[in-house]
């Protein structure tokens, strides 16, 4: 059965069939604007941490670590509940939309960027930081020294999310709803099609979304290796 | 020709103080030497705006006028960096810093940061990442970094800890080599050799004060403190 499941979901693969591509560029869609957006609020944490000498640092990045261990079927259900008609955003028509899961993956994106590039940031940004400053750069201009001289572990902090968000299926089947042509994304399509016993189509997902991973995260690692000395 | 005049007092270390109040004059190379834990790290952090005092400042005086304290004069004043923040970049770019924060074009930055690594014999590591350099290495090219921006004052804390004789002797000479460069040179130190070899004029630290000022031949011949003298008789002052 297993060995037929496979040769159909390379059937479905090569065909170019359409609500397969449909469900992966909408995967691709959702995890990568959430991607996009985590990055940018996680970088912006890591920066203010770093910028501002605050008594409050300490408790922020424990707290910071503890969301990246975020449960997602809680994320959903807590973003579900903000989002439903009768919840405090539920003007905004949100829940069951794309944009509600590119929410869910952002919260539980966020915590994995901060966490991780605050951690490279804080390794060796004190000394490059100083660095800068005594070649006679603005605070400004030593905390984007810190960042770039970070690059390569910057990007770690970013594949661990892709990687986070990619796999997500809780809160995006809670918010998402996996509304065929919607808001269904691969995991959600995986966990739907396994409980019908389509095992083709769902291992053809499978096989496209650890592909994708794979790919993905080469990219990164070529380009971490090419320059990584620290 | 600058002067800096510095009255400050400042925390450190947790409880202990800085609390100094010194002049230093262009074309001079001014040892500040002392103990360790004496002050002189943070007095010359102080004196190059990366740490601001708890009271007091630093006036900076030019042919009379007192000079604003903004950016120019932030890029006038330079602190040869530690080894230890050294970019994880090549060295052509490491020297480069200093010049593109003073958005210096790239092709003028490219021929100053050549002519800079020349002068430190480092340009056939030009390509090099900084991070697999040497330790006699790498402080070279944290001279280098300092040096090609052309600033008129430089400071340095202990450029030669933990290089060989042959290393330290390197840096030594490209520190002699600065006072044809630069206008005023402060060199933090404990190795009371290297500032009896270099400098014009000894400021000795004790316990975040300054204790003596004189000229070096004088300062080495008599001391005038009784901290001095025993820290020029390797006896302890901790």
């Amino acid at each position: 059965m297993l060995q037929q499941a496979f040769s159909k979901a390379f059937t479905l693969i090569l065909g170019i069939d359409q609500s397969l591509f449909e469900i992966v560029f909408l995967s691709l869609k959702v995890s990568g604007l959430a991607l996009l957006i985590a990055t940018i609020i996680g970088f912006a944490i890591t920066i203010i941490l770093e910028l501002f000498k605050s008594p409050f640092k300490g408790i922020t990045v424990t707290i910071i670590n503890t969301f990246t261990g975020l449960p997602p079927v809680v994320v959903g259900l807590g973003l579900y509940i903000i989002l439903s008609r009768s919840g405090p955003l539920g003007f905004l028509s949100l829940l069951y939309s794309p944009a509600a899961m590119v929410i869910a993956q952002v919260i539980l994106a966020v915590p994995i960027v901060a966490s991780v590039s605050h951690a490279a940031v804080s390794s060796t940004g004190n000394s490059v930081r100083q660095t800068a400053l005594c070649l006679g750069a603005t605070r400004f201009q030593a905390i984007s020294a810190v960042l770039l001289d970070a690059r390569y572990s910057l990007m770690a902090s970013v594949i661990n999310a892709f990687g986070r968000v990619m796999a997500e299926v809780g809160a995006v089947l809670i918010v998402g709803g996996n509304i065929a042509h919607y808001t269904r994304v691969m995991t959600t399509a995986i966990a739907m099609e396994t409980d019908r016993g389509d095992f083709e189509l769902a291992i053809a997902l499978g096989i496209i979304l650890l592909a994708l991973s794979f790919c993905i995260n080469l990219f990164f690692y070529s380009m971490q290796r090419k320059g990584a000395k620290r | 020709m600058i002067q800096i005049h510095a009255d400050v007092k400042h925390h450190y270390e947790g409880k202990s103080v800085v609390d100094v109040d010194a002049s230093y004059e262009s074309g001079k190379l001014y040892a500040i030497l002392g103990p360790n834990g004496s002050g002189k790290s943070t007095l010359l952090r102080i004196l190059s705006f990366i740490e601001e005092p708890d009271t007091g400042g630093v006036d900076f005086v030019e042919s009379g006028r007192p000079l604003i304290k903004d950016i120019q004069l932030k890029h006038r004043i330079v602190m040869v960096p530690d080894r230890r923040g050294l970019f994880n970049d090549t060295v052509l770019e490491n020297v480069q810093y200093g010049l593109k924060v003073r958005k210096i074009s790239k092709s003028e930055r490219s021929v100053i940061a050549e002519e800079t690594l020349e002068t430190v014999g480092l340009l056939d590591k030009q390509k090099v990442n900084a991070l697999v350099l040497s330790n006699g290495e790498a402080q070279r090219l944290c001279l280098a970094m300092a040096l090609a921006v052309s600033p008129e004052i430089i400071l340095l804390d202990e450029p030669t800890a933990s290089l060989d004789p042959y290393n330290a002797a390197m840096v030594e000479d490209i520190i002699k080599d600065m006072k044809s460069r630069v206008q005023l040179v402060l060199l933090v130190t404990h190795n009371m050799f290297q500032a009896e070899r270099l400098s014009d004029i000894v400021t000795f630290m004790y316990e975040g004060r300054v204790i003596e000022t004189s000229e070096t031949r004088k300062f080495f011949k008599s001391p005038e403190s009784i901290h001095a003298r025993e820290f020029l008789k390797g006896e302890t002052v901790y």
